[in-house]
């Protein structure tokens, strides 16, 4: 008798119907659609209901009377300040970012103590609640650096040491951190070995490597790790609290050492210190609405950039 | 340590050997890779390595420009000299040494850089700038890698836009461009089609009028067309070194004749 034989083979003709596999399937299905229809039904709303109040005149000039109010909201100086922080953040968290994750994918040994304890903090550091930074910020930009180069330059009053845009962009760029590491060595270790030898073997040093063929390699993911940053960043609130953040001020901010007006805490003004919630709503939404425009095109540029990027890899140099 | 014979001096009319191992040893962390390897490769010859996978001749290549380095936990005894020196003494800059002796990679590995870039980027690392001078060594070197007709109209396309066979033809341009003495070839052209493979076989021929190549190969047939002496390794060992008509028609050794005519490996 031959062993190989399976009794009772089906017929290859005749869809089946598998209830498992089937249910599963669509399960999935309906977990995609939930999470579709309700990013419809949150963009709706405040589309709907944020256009009307949506104009040149709100979006272009700075509030000197009542900010609660249709007729004379706006919110010129809240862009300026979330769009100047989160620059200014990444002038921060890219270098460093990068650079730690040079060392961690580079020169660090793979499977060291200090490397673990690295790649742990690197984690934990992604986990912490993002008032926490705020509350870091506060201790350590403004009281220990800020405070204490006031008091070894002996000024009058203090200047570094009082919430500012600097210490703000900072505290987000700690709190970004993570993300930009994770990116910028996920990149890094996608670069393919044979490149690094290559490098090598023609009696290149491991700094040349580095930085004439591993960097320029993973300059995509390296900017990947900057527009995650800028994502996460632009919308947060929490950090800056006690950073640099203003309730109101007349003028848009001149210098680091200023504070800012910021869109999300804007938000968070209007819906919770109004006179008159049902008179602010419009203002509100239209608020939002510029928040989200406002996250959407920083993220834009940094992916055309990233494409543009890519192209010129891939074309000649 | 005993007083090394200078090969300078060898009277023999046999090319002096350039380079030289005496009783390598080499482990992977425990696992030993290399048991006591001693051979000399002669000046302006083709040498090939023969053996089954994981018989160590792709770790003794390594040696030659010290790739092993990269590897943690490596550990090497013995002797390895090239030009009479033992590289892997302590004063030894292996950027020298890597300089000196070029490599060629089993998967070609242009870099993601236009054709020019890629010959250049040897030079470029020693602080070569004069664009014309640049150009020379780029003609210069494709055209000894018998790519030049091929490619000189689209010198700052990428490299990338080449089949695979130029690819590798262009690795072997990039290396010679900072002129090595030494070639070391990783099975070069196991990712190959027959025809590019004859074609860099060719190449390989016209190189050792120049240059002192090693190449390793699980090609037999290969190593029959292109070599003068192969060497066969087994499990970490010399098994037979020979002129390469030598071992593949009255070789010495059982398990090297068991091996070059089929039997096992």
């Amino acid at each position: 008798m031959s062993a190989t034989t399976i009794p009772n083979r089906p017929r290859l003709r005749g869809i089946r119907w598998r209830p498992v596999s089937n249910f599963f399937s669509g399960l999935t299905g309906l977990a995609t659609f939930t999470i579709l229809a309700l990013l419809g039904i949150i963009l709706s709303t405040i589309l709907v209901n944020g256009l009307p109040g949506l104009s040149f005149r709100f979006i272009s000039t700075i509030p000197k009377r009542d900010f609660f109010e249709p007729g004379s909201a706006a919110v010129l100086p809240m862009i300026v300040g979330t769009t100047i922080r989160v620059f200014v953040m990444t002038l921060f968290v890219i270098p460093v970012g990068v650079v730690t994750a040079i060392y961690l994918t580079e020169y660090a040994a793979s499977n060291s103590l200090y490397t673990r304890v690295i790649r742990a903090a690197v984690n934990n550091l992604a986990g912490v609640p993002s008032i926490v930074f705020g509350l870091f910020g506060l201790g350590f930009f403004i009281n220990f650096i800020g405070l204490g180069f006031d008091s070894l330059t002996h000024q009058a009053g203090p200047q570094l040491g009082q919430p500012c845009l600097l210490w703000a962009s900072m505290t987000l760029a700690v709190m970004t951190l993570p993300v930009v590491i994770v990116a910028t060595e996920e990149s890094l270790k996608s670069i393919h070995p044979g490149l690094r030898e290559a490098s090598l073997a023609l009696g290149a040093t491991k700094l040349q490597t580095i930085v004439r063929v591993v960097l320029p390699n993973a300059l995509p993911g390296i900017f990947t790790g900057g527009i995650l940053a800028i994502s996460r960043a632009a919308g947060e609130v929490a950090p800056i609290l006690f950073t640099g953040v203003a309730y109101y001020m007349r003028d848009l901010p001149k210098s680091p050492t200023d504070q800012f007006m910021d869109l999300g805490y804007h938000i968070y003004v209007l819906s919770t210190q109004s006179p008159n919630i049902d008179q602010t709503k419009p203002v509100l939404y239209a608020t939002v609405l510029v928040l989200l425009l406002l996250t959407f095109s920083l993220n834009a540029i940094g992916i055309v950039v990233r494409a543009r990027l890519r192209g010129a890899s891939r074309s000649s140099h | 340590m005993s007083p090394s014979p200078n090969p300078t001096t060898s009277a023999v009319p046999l090319p002096s050997p350039i380079v030289e191992t005496r009783n390598l040893h080499l482990w992977y962390g425990t696992t030993p890779a290399l048991r006591g390897v001693s051979l000399s490769i002669r000046e302006k010859v083709v040498t090939a390595f023969i053996g089954p996978s994981g018989c160590g001749k792709s770790t003794l290549l390594r040696c030659f420009n010290r790739m092993n380095d990269l590897i943690d936990r490596v550990r090497i005894e013995g002797e390895c000299l090239i030009g009479g020196e033992n590289i892997y003494a302590p004063e030894i800059d292996v950027i020298e040494l890597r300089k000196r002796v070029g490599m060629v990679f089993q998967r070609s590995n242009p870099f993601p850089k236009s054709i020019f870039e890629n010959i250049a980027y040897g030079c470029r690392l020693q602080g070569l700038k004069d664009r014309h001078e640049l150009h020379d060594i780029v003609e210069r070197s494709l055209r000894g890698a018998a790519l030049w007709d091929e490619v000189k109209d689209r010198l700052h396309e990428s490299a990338l836009s080449l089949s695979g066979g130029q690819q590798q033809r262009l690795c072997i341009a990039r290396a010679i461009a900072i002129q090595p003495e030494i070639i070391l070839m990783d099975e070069p052209a196991s990712a190959l089609d027959p025809i590019a493979t004859a074609r860099v076989e060719e190449l390989i021929l016209e190189l050792k009028r120049d240059y002192t190549i090693v190449i390793v190969t699980h090609n037999m047939q290969q190593a029959t067309r292109i070599s003068d002496y192969t060497a066969f390794f087994y499990l970490g060992e010399l098994i037979e070194y020979n002129e390469t008509n030598r071992i593949f028609t009255n070789p010495a050794i059982k398990r090297t004749e068991d091996y070059v005519t089929g039997r096992f490996g």
